[in-house]
């Protein structure tokens, strides 16, 4: 009998939501649903103009509990790794430039506050971050210092009880448009994070223009002239770069999901692509080599997920090491990267438009190999765990 | 011979044009009869006119507030004239809102069945068959009353002809004061300005734009066809989404169901869900410059071209054959 | 004030719907079930009439089988206050009058100020339920609304008819239905969620509600189904490509065709 309805996806194939709990499932509909009504409409005019609403959808966001939800307390939704990961997987099946905006909203800029800031600085932005109303970046990165951040040139000097911050950050994602920085300086005493309100005198975020890629997301360059700040700015918590590291790995863990939602946003639409173009008078769909491409891209992608899966439930027992989060975001934007090329394929020429989310996707996740830990660092990473042998440098 | 009551709507003594078709359907089960609401001193000639279009007795009922209160009216006073009818086989009303929410409520005052959205009617030894869509037309139900008297909304262009004229006997109801709760218009804003084309659900044809009309200035020509074509005018979510036309001109799965004699549909690519709500018009022409718009999947006549040099010359054309003369048909 | 919405889960639209000819009614295994869209509209303009108020509740009330109760769980998340489910295996195939009948019993004696409801449902598009609830409770019925407002003891709104809409007010307690048109629902929030579990959800059977089994489904219903025939594919006819004259052809084909 003929084939009726529409056959399983690759993550239903696997039986992924059998993995699921029922709040888990809600959360990740609730998501879903949001960026069907809200995201998905807009997200081809928002990367062709190369813009965002951010700053509405910072609140739309907030007002459902996305920002910092996997913190407690401070207004924040405290939900469980595994639901975070599945809402970065949903934002990141619609852009990850939108995936972004609530990863450096929520486990850079909102973790390092939770994670090592003051009770009056958590008092002060946690709960306006978490609803949307403040925005926060946070500054790592400078122009010649990505993978090597402990060579970092921004230095903050003590001036009686004040800190004067001077430096350049670069590749900042949300910078023009925050309320609030996490600025990390060499000091005398080491690295040290500060939090700097973006209209504090000498600090400016020009924005990033002529990207290629995450173009419905904001980046930004940070200049810091003289940023005078008062004692109370600094972190007192982050006394090294481990914590700068730390709010990294929270971010990674996030990605570990997310990148497989631009891959199954990919493999989904060249599947229903497939099935319904017809080439020499068939389906594409019923062709061996499609069908080999298909198969061996949603063996990746659930492969992927039950990797993340068992990565979140580790990291709900508070068993997750570093090392594995590298296993995770080496393998999943890795494979998320070759499943959104190999989709381009099936949809010809039709892969290279805006009209299909597939192209949007494989050059979004160019920055994703990339940021937060590039491939080659993560391999290295994997590399030391497994021989006891650095071989950064 | 058992009567079966039609309600016939009318706005200030005009009728609505489904009244003819609900009594030609009337016919097929038994004597047509109709029930009047109205405000005293209104609608003196409805009688006869009902009778003209082939009523064999009118219930009136004059209620104070006839037109400011909501539905009850109807409902008392088509479960009067159920009384005072004494034999009735059934009661049909049309599928305005007004209408089906009165028969719904009708339906449990007496103890009878809703059958809604009925697209053909027959007489059975054992009572009515009632032909209904269900899914946008994608099944075809056969229902039946199974108990009391069955209340019946008809599709407009469901059943063709009309019933023999006759000579109306004028019978009032006096339902009494209406004792039902009743929610009260305190205001209308009713389209006067467009009141000249036909309501979208009963019309005869119906001309749809969608989103390939590209502007709401642009849809001013899907107005024109309509009018050049005596049509209602409809328009797909898209084209209402994108804020072309009012909402209350959408066809659709969410909007309202037609099934016109010829639906045009216009820069529409027809989603399932628009298809759903024209797939049982009997003629479907579509112009659509894209070929594989699924739109074509279901067009009688389908054009590949772009609307804004095809529609302007078939108007051009109808505009010249109406000129000529009168159509056949 | 008391408000009740009424929730039904039906087969998503965008799904592929079927009716099983067996049966004679809905194929619920053929497409995703989910809360009727509408339906979100209900609860949105009782949270709205909530946050408005003081001391509203709004209990969300379904009758259907036992995976239903995803459409309560969402009205819950979205901020509804409790759940009533009526689950009983004998409700399949139920009708508007039966559903109705159902309904009003569940509501009836829980002193509803208002009873919202989506004016139709997807599947069954009858849009008869809230008229006949509000015949059979004796409430006001004041339906297909695109807004609504309660003041006083009295609700208003704005309903939409063929061409335009009126304004209209009801005394309380009354039954309102809303149209698509209506205020758009909001999306659950991931703390509502999670309180969703903790709030009261009553199951209910038919003999709970005091009403007989023995009237209930399909093979008891006032109206009855004799036969469903899926309706042929329709097929596609001419197609032709504009060669400057396409305008004309169409002309002449509705001129055949005696359409014009």
């Amino acid at each position: 009998m003929a084939r009726t309805g529409t056959p399983p996806t690759a993550l239903e194939l696997f039986g992924i939501d059998g993995l699921l709990s029922d709040d888990e499932l809600a959360i990740r509909q609730t998501v879903r649903e949001y960026c069907d009504g809200k995201i998905r409409p807009h997200l081809a005019d928002w990367f062709e103009a190369g813009s965002l609403p951010a700053r509405e959808l910072a609140r739309e966001l907030g007002s459902l509990g996305a920002l910092g939800m996997h913190l407690e307390g401070y207004g924040c939704a405290g939900m469980s790794a595994t639901a975070y990961g599945l809402a970065c997987l949903e934002l990141e099946a619609a852009d990850s430039g939108i995936r972004s905006l609530v990863s450096v909203q929520g486990s850079l800029a909102m973790y390092a506050i939770w994670a090592y800031g003051s009770e009056e600085q958590k008092q002060e932005w946690l709960p306006r971050m978490a609803s949307g109303e403040a925005i926060g970046c946070f500054g790592l990165t400078e122009p010649d210092h990505g993978s090597n951040p402990s060579g970092m040139r921004t230095y903050a000097k003590q001036d009686g009880d004040d800190w004067i911050l001077n430096g350049t950050k670069m590749w900042i994602t949300n910078g023009s448009i925050a309320q609030v920085a996490v600025v990390w300086a060499a000091t005398d005493d080491g690295v040290r994070g500060f939090v700097v309100p973006t209209d504090t005198p000498g600090f400016s975020a020009p924005e990033i223009k002529k990207k290629l890629s995450l173009r419905a997301s904001v980046t930004s360059e940070l200049v810091l002239d003289s940023v005078r700040l008062p004692a109370s700015a600094m972190l007192p918590e982050a006394t090294s770069l481990r914590a700068p590291l730390g709010c990294l790995n929270e971010a990674r863990f996030g990605i570990v999901f997310g990148a497989l939602g631009a891959a199954r946003e990919c493999l989904e639409t060249a599947t229903a692509y497939a099935r319904e173009r017809e080439v020499f008078d068939k389906p594409l769909a019923g062709f061996q080599l499609t069908q080999e491409k298909l198969a061996n891209m949603a063996l990746e992608l659930g492969k992927g997920m039950l990797l993340a899966l068992h990565l979140a439930r580790l990291k709900e027992q508070h068993a997750l090491a570093p090392e594995q989060v590298s296993l995770g975001k080496l393998n999943n934007v890795r494979e998320a990267i070759r499943i959104a090329r190999e989709c381009r394929t099936i949809l010809g020429a039709n892969g290279i438009s805006l009209e299909y989310p597939v192209i949007r996707h494989a050059n979004n996740l160019e920055s994703v190999l990339t940021y937060e830990g590039t491939s080659e660092v993560h391999t290295l990473v994997i590399g030391q765990a497994l021989t006891g042998l650095p071989a950064f440098r | 011979m058992s009567q079966v009551l039609v309600l016939a709507e009318h706005v200030q003594g005009e009728l609505k044009n489904n009244v003819a078709e609900l009594l030609a359907a009337a016919a097929r089960l038994g004597e047509p009869a109709a029930v009047v609401v109205r405000q005293p001193g209104t609608g003196a000639q409805l009688t006869a006119r009902l009778g003209e279009l082939g009523a064999a007795a009118v219930y009136v009922a004059d209620v104070e507030e006839a037109d400011a209160l909501l539905v009850t009216p109807q409902v008392a006073a088509l479960a009067a004239a159920v009384a005072a009818a004494g034999d009735v086989s059934a009661v049909l009303v049309g599928t305005s809102i007004d209408s089906r929410e009165a028969a719904a409520r009708l339906a449990v005052r007496l103890g009878a069945a809703f059958l809604s959205d009925v697209v053909d009617l027959a007489a059975a030894p054992d009572g009515v068959r009632a032909t209904q869509q269900a899914f946008g037309g994608a099944y075809t139900v056969t229902a039946t009353a199974a108990r009391g008297i069955p209340v019946i909304s008809l599709r407009p262009n469901s059943v063709p002809g009309t019933a023999p004229a006759a000579q109306a006997q004028e019978i009032r109801l006096a339902p009494g004061p209406n004792m039902a709760a009743a929610a009260r218009i305190t205001a209308r804003h009713e389209g006067q300005a467009v009141s000249t084309r036909p309501e979208l659900t009963a019309a005869d044809i119906v001309v749809s734009g969608g989103r390939g009309l590209g502007s709401a200035e642009n849809f001013v020509l899907v107005e024109q066809l309509a009018d050049a074509l005596g049509a209602a005018v409809g328009a797909s979510r898209a084209a209402v989404d994108a804020g072309y036309c009012a909402h209350t001109m959408q066809v659709g799965q969410t909007g309202t169901t037609v099934s016109p004699n010829l639906y045009l549909a216009l820069g529409i690519s027809g989603a399932i869900q628009h298809r759903a709500g024209m797939q049982s018009a009997k003629t479907i022409v579509a112009i659509n410059k894209d070929p594989g718009a699924p739109i074509f999947e279901i067009a009688d006549f389908g054009v590949v071209g772009d609307v804004f040099t095809v529609v302007p010359q078939l108007i051009e054309a109808v505009n010249a054959r109406q000129a000529v003369g009168s159509p056949a048909g | 004030m008391k408000i009740a919405v009424l929730v039904k889960q039906v087969p998503d639209t965008y799904g592929d719907r079927r009716m099983d000819p067996a049966t004679r009614t809905v194929d619920r295994g053929s497409a995703d079930p989910v809360i009727d869209e509408i339906n979100e509209r209900a609860v949105e303009a009782a949270l709205q009439i909530k946050e408005a108020g003081d001391g509203v509740t709004v209990t969300a009330v379904t009758m259907g089988p036992v995976r239903a109760v995803e459409a309560l769980r969402k009205a819950l998340a979205m901020g509804a206050d409790s759940a009533v489910h009526i689950c009983d295996d004998t409700l399949a195939g139920s009708d508007a009058m039966q559903t109705s009948e159902v309904l009003a019993a569940a509501l009836a004696g829980r002193d509803f100020d208002l009873v919202i409801a989506g004016n139709e449902s997807t599947d069954g598009r009858t849009a008869a339920v809230p008229a006949m609830l509000a015949e059979r409770l004796g409430m006001a019925q004041l339906t297909f609304l695109r807004t609504v407002t309660v003041s006083g003891g009295s609700v208003s709104g704005e309903r939409m008819t063929g061409n335009g809409y009126v304004e209209a007010q009801a005394p309380l307690p009354a039954v309102v239905s809303v149209t698509e048109q209506s205020a758009e629902p909001r999306f659950p929030k991931f703390r509502g969620i999670m309180a969703a579990k903790k709030k009261p959800l009553q199951t209910l059977t038919l003999a709970e509600l005091g009403l007989p089994g023995g009237e209930a489904g399909g093979e008891n219903s006032w109206s009855r189904v004799l036969d469903v025939t899926a309706r042929p594919a329709r097929t596609a006819g001419t197609v032709v490509t504009d060669d400057g004259t396409a305008g004309t052809q169409v002309a002449e084909y509705l001129a055949a065709a005696k359409l014009i």
